[in-house]
This record gives C-alpha cells, sequence and structure tokens, in this order.
C-alpha cells in the first residue's frame, strides 16, 4: 500500500515536471489563435528562448537575466510572425513553419561557433539554474499523513517556474474572460470587423496578443533550458510545441480545459516511463513497444472519439483587411 | 589576362597536389561529433590520427537518416582510402555502397558486415559492463541500482545484461531496474527523458544509475548529480562531467579502433574481417581517473581487478545478450 502511494506521488510529481513546458506554451498559443493569429512556431519560439536563456546564464552566471534573453529571443520571432502576418497579410501557417525551421537551425549553428561543444551549451550550475523551491512548512508538515507527504513531495519541491506556470492559468482565464483586453481579444478573433467599428485598432490588438505568446514561449524554453535541464541541447524541445498545440486545440481555446489535456499528455508520458518492464496486474508485462505509443494511442483516441467538434475562433488565420 | 593568370594557378594548385595523397574519412553517427560519448571517441581518436601524421580527414556529421548513404556515397565517389562508420546503425548503408565501390576500405564500428573490403570492430560491453555493475553493487547503500538505455536494441540490450551480471555477482538479492529512453534514433538526443527516467528509479529506491544513451544520458547523469545519486557513464570516460557524483565510465575504446582503422590503412597492414575487442584486447574497460578517486574505495578497486582477470583468462564468463537470445546466465 505504502509502495503503491509512493509510486503514484512519484508519477504525479513527474507529471507535473513535464507539464509545466506543456501549460505555458499552450497558453502562449491561446492568446495568439483567440486573437486570430495562427502559431505554429511555438516550437521555434521555446527553442530560440532555450538557447538564449542556457547561453546567457553561462555566460553571465544568472538564470534570471538568462530567463530575461529567451523571454527577449522568444518576442523578437513573435515580432517577426506579427510582422509577417498581421503587418503584411501573410500566410500564417507557413510564417509559423518559418520560425520553427530559422529556430532550429540557428540556435544549432550559433551554440557550436559559440561554445565549439557541437551544439550544446555548457552545463549550468547554481545560481546559473532554477533550483527547487522548498514552500514553508514543508519539512514540519511531511510527517502529516496522507497530506503531509503529497504537501512536501509534490506540492513544494518544484523550480519556480512551475508555480509560474502553475499561476498562469487562472491569471490567463482571468484575463480573456474577465478584463477588457480580453474581450477585445476574442472579439478581434470572431469578428475583426466589429472591433474596428467600435474604433479599437485591430493591428495594434493582435501585435499585442502575439507579444504576450512571445513572453509565455520565453518563459517555456527558459524552463526547459534552465530549469528542467541544464544545458541547452540541439532540438531540445522534441516538438513539445505541437504537443502544447494539439493541447490548446483539445482543449476547444479556453484555458482550463487546456490544463487538462497537458495534464493528460504529460501524464500519459510520466506513466509510459514507469510502465516499462514492471507487470501490470492481470495482464502481465506488457511489450515495452506498446508502452512507448501510449502518449500517442491517448491522443488519438482522444482527438479522434471523445473531445467533440473542436470550433477554432471564426477569424483564424485570416489576415484582416480593411477596406474589402 | 586575368583568365590566363587563373589558369595558371589552377595548374600550379593541381600540380601541387601529390598523386597519390593519403584520403581517410570518418562519418559519425547521430548525436554528433562532440556528444562527450560514443562518436566524440571516434573524433578522439581521427584527431589523435591527425595530430601525429599532420593528415588531414573528412568528416561527416549525420543529422537524418538519409543522410547516411549520402555521406558514405559521396566519400566513395571522391576515392577516400578509408572510410570509418561509426554506428551499427550504418551497417545496411555500408553493406550497399561498400559492394558498389570494392576499391574502398570501410572500417564499420559497433556493427558486422561480411564483405571482403568491410572491416567491422564490435565491442564485449557486456564485459566493460559487468565491472561497472559490480561497482555500482559494492557502491550501492539500497540494494537497489538501476539503468538507462538510449533506443531498445540488442545492443544496448547487451549494456543492461552484463551490468545486471556485474550486480548479481556482488550482491545476488540486488534489484535492478532497467528502463529504455525509446524505439526511435530520437531517444539518443533527448536529456529531458534521461532525467526523468532517472529521477523514477531513484523513486523506485536507485541510488546509482548507469546510463548508456548517448545525449540522453546527459540528462540522466545531470538527474543523479542534482538527486545527491551516483552516476555511470559509457563509451568515453565522462567522469569529468560532474565529479563527486560520477561512480566511473564504462569505457569502449572506440578512438583506438578508429585510430588503428586510419593508421593500418596508411601502413597498408589494413585487413578486413570482424574483430572484438573485449576487455582481454583493452577494447572496453573502466574509467579510473582523479574525479572518481574519492568514490573507488580499494576494496573495489581489488573486488573489479581480481573480476577482470578471471574474464580475461577465461575463469569466469559472462553472458552475452546477443547470443543467448535473452539475458541468461
Amino acid at each position: 500500500m505504502a509502495d503503491a502511494a509512493l509510486w503514484l506521488l512519484s508519477l504525479l510529481d513527474s507529471t507535473i515536471r513535464l507539464a509545466a513546458p506543456l501549460v505555458l506554451a499552450a497558453l502562449a498559443g491561446l492568446y495568439s489563435e483567440r486573437a486570430g493569429v495562427i502559431d505554429i512556431g511555438l516550437e521555434g519560439k521555446m527553442l530560440a528562448a532555450a538557447f538564449a536563456a542556457a547561453a546567457t546564464a553561462a555566460v553571465t552566471g544568472s538564470a534570471w537575466l538568462g530567463l530575461l534573453a529567451g523571454i527577449a529571443a522568444s518576442c523578437l520571432l513573435a515580432g517577426v510572425h506579427g510582422f509577417a502576418c498581421i503587418s503584411q497579410k501573410g500566410n500564417q501557417v507557413v510564417s509559423g513553419m518559418a520560425i520553427n525551421t530559422i529556430a532550429l537551425g540557428l540556435t544549432a549553428v550559433l551554440a557550436s561557433a559559440w561554445f565549439a561543444m557541437g551544439g550544446r551549451t555548457p552545463s549550468l550550475e547554481g545560481a546559473a539554474r532554477f533550483g527547487e523551491v522548498t514552500l514553508p512548512l514543508a519539512g514540519t508538515l511531511s510527517g502529516v499523513p496522507v497530506l503531509g507527504p503529497i504537501y512536501a513531495d509534490l506540492i513544494s519541491g518544484h523550480t519556480l517556474l512551475v508555480y509560474v506556470a502553475v499561476a498562469m492559468v487562472p491569471l490567463t482565464a482571468w484575463v480573456v474572460y474577465r478584463t477588457r483586453f480580453g474581450l477585445r481579444l476574442r472579439a478581434v478573433g470572431e469578428n475583426p470587423a466589429a472591433v474596428d467599428t467600435a474604433g479599437i485598432s485591430v493591428p495594434a490588438l493582435r501585435y499585442r496578443a502575439v507579444l504576450v505568446t512571445g513572453v509565455l514561449c520565453g518563459i517555456a524554453g527558459a524552463y526547459l533550458s534552465t530549469a528542467q535541464g541544464a544545458a541547452f541541447q540541439e532540438n531540445m524541445t522534441a516538438g513539445k510545441g505541437f504537443l502544447a498545440l494539439a493541447a490548446l486545440i483539445l482543449g476547444k481555446w479556453r484555458p482550463w480545459p487546456t490544463l487538462a489535456a497537458c495534464l493528460l499528455f504529460a501524464a500519459a508520458d510520466a506513466l509510459q516511463t514507469r510502465l516499462q518492464g514492471v507487470p501490470v496486474p492481470g495482464i502481465g508485462e506488457v511489450p515495452v513497444q506498446l508502452i512507448e505509443a501510449l502518449p500517442y494511442i491517448v491522443t488519438v483516441v482522444l482527438l479522434a472519439g471523445f473531445v467533440g467538434r473542436a470550433v477554432p475562433p471564426r477569424a483564424l488565420g485570416l489576415p484582416y483587411v480593411k477596406d474589402r | 589576362m586575368p583568365s590566363r593568370l587563373a589558369a595558371l594557378a589552377l595548374t600550379l594548385l593541381l600540380a601541387a597536389a601529390p598523386a597519390a595523397a593519403f584520403e581517410p574519412a570518418v562519418v559519425f553517427d547521430m548525436g554528433g561529433k562532440f556528444d562527450k560519448s560514443f562518436n566524440e571517441g571516434v573524433h578522439n581518436g581521427v584527431e589523435k590520427f591527425k595530430a601525429e601524421t599532420g593528415i588531414n580527414y573528412r568528416s561527416f556529421e549525420v543529422t537524418n537518416e538519409a543522410q547516411r548513404e549520402q555521406f558514405l556515397r559521396r566519400l566513395a565517389e571522391r576515392g577516400a582510402d578509408v572510410i570509418v562508420a561509426v554506428g551499427f546503425s550504418q551497417a545496411p548503408v555500408v553493406e550497399k555502397v561498400a559492394k558498389q565501390f570494392p576499391k574502398v576500405r570501410f572500417t564499420l564500428i559497433d556493427g558486422v558486415v561480411d564483405l571482403p573490403n568491410v572491416q567491422s570492430v564490435t565491442f564485449a560491453e557486456h564485459e566493460g559492463s559487468y565491472l561497472v555493475g559490480m561497482l555500482a553493487a559494492m557502491a550501492s547503500k539500497t540494494g537497489t541500482v538501476s539503468f538507462v538505455g538510449g533506443m531498445d536494441i540488442p545492443l544496448i540490450r547487451r549494456f543492461a545484461c552484463g551490468y545486471e551480471q556485474g550486480v548479481k555477482a556482488v550482491k545476488p538479492d540486488a534489484k535492478v531496474l532497467v528502463n529504455m529512453a525509446g524505439t526511435t534514433p530520437a531517444a539518443w538526443s533527448d536529456p529531458t527523458r534521461g532525467s526523468e527516467l532517472a529521477k523514477s528509479q531513484f523513486d523506485r529506491g536507485s541510488d546509482v544509475v548507469f546510463a548508456a544513451a548517448g545525449t540522453t544520458g546527459l540528462g540522466t547523469l545531470q538527474a543523479a548529480k542534482d538527486a545527491g545519486k551516483l552516476a555511470i557513464g559509457v563509451d568515453s570516460n565522462q567522469n569529468h562531467l560532474h565529479p563527486g557524483t560520477m561512480l566511473t565510465s564504462m569505457v569502449k575504446r572506440v578512438d583506438v579502433a578508429a585510430y588503428n582503422a586510419f593508421k593500418t590503412a596508411k601502413e597498408g597492414t589494413w585487413e578486413p574481417g570482424v574483430r572484438r575487442l573485449g576487455l582481454k584486447e583493452d577494447g572496453v574497460g573502466w574509467a579510473d581517473d582523479e574525479h572518481n578517486k574519492a568514490l573507488i574505495t580499494p576494496e573495489m578497486r581489488a573486488a573489479v581487478d581480481a573480476a577482470a582477470a578471471e574474464i580475461k583468462s577465461g575463469a569466469r564468463t559472462v553472458a552475452n545478450y546477443s547470443d543467448a537470445d535473452g539475458c541468461k546466465y
């Protein structure tokens, strides 16, 4: 019994660590897409941020400067995406793809050129990395049955950026549904002409949305290389940006369901690392290949069967032309 | 006038190039030549050759599946004298290209191709893994140790199997947790996965982890450092990465294999066929340097040295996963 509880705790702990970058990236996508700008460049922005954060932290020895550099790099790419899609009214998918390609190539080349470690940055130590935060009273409360270990092991002891990711969900829900900016954001994604008629600049609103996307992707990238990991490595996002996009669609572009989708993906991933070679009660040992395919199977089944119709914002992907 | 000058310069250049310059080449596998592990070992070997002889070599780093054949073919067409192909996944491509270029010599590291112009170098990873398994068992306080593999293939299972035998030789009741990072080549380059696997093993009681997983393994070694557990590196000596938490590294002398391929080809003593480098040939071993001096007690060293001597003499055998069709010992 105690073993099972420990196993569950460790599984949930791992789920939280794996979900944090997904949550940040998916919420980043939410701002952009709710404003009507498709963003398949989440992956590229995260990767660029991961590199900028690790490189800056390695040189300056400060994780905070790294975080700022990561956000700056991600915002720069977001600005490029915004310029192409909003000002130049270009194809949003093509622009996003271009950003992914640029980030993948550029980070590897710059890392090789600057650090000569074959597309890697030096390992970060101490203050150059976001350490684990122990919440107050975690030590004293850990003796309390049931709730103690949950508080001490599961809730406490993550890096700061995990708590940022957690706080981002209610914050985003509040911003999108309860503030004037949120109302306009949603309106500009559904019916930009109406927003324009009301005398509000559509491009200005969309630029703001895209920049928020940049900031959140920047935090997600910095988390990968300076909190969860301790160095940048070539293509270290490994598809997390696309997984976040899938979570956003699965969550129908709403913050809380998107969080649920991110947690589901992360749990499937955490589960598959733990089920390898472990006999499942009643079934016996499951072939490792099947277990490794688990996250993908879950995604396909959910997308195909359970979620129902996901209706995107109506103006998603359409550049706004004033006088048509 | 300028065109005539250019023509003259070209003639001079051509004349300057010696007619039969020795042209070695190497194709690195995924992960790249600075992976601090397998590929980097080869890189060190060929760099040593370059430093000693002053002969430059051509090299390519494979970054996707399709490039393997492209690169090998291009090198063969350019008339390379010997091409070192790194990694078991290049075996099918080496077989294909070697047939088409019977005059070019190929040295395949970590794989076997039976052709008259191919030299296959394999290692007895299970013997080296056995020794580090013994060290892991002796260093472990919990009686549970673990293994993180890269791609789930027989080669990596061979590491895991040798490791398990070494652990059980010291502590028959010890528990060995084995995890693989994936079933595709991407499993070699996912440090986040490597770190998550290690953390899940630590949660299950492991306090020494052996990572044989390329770049993925670097995440594992980092996770061990963060958690204050011991880790064992692989292929190259990785002890310097995290002194204090690196118990040792299972060293595979791929540098020697690559160096010898170039050197013998240059001297004309290169021979095709299969060579298997084990403990006896100094092809595998465990890293013992200033970075892990504090972690290796005299008793541990004595026990491992004794076992190594027995394996060399044949008095002790380590079962090979690939021979036995499963980890049977």
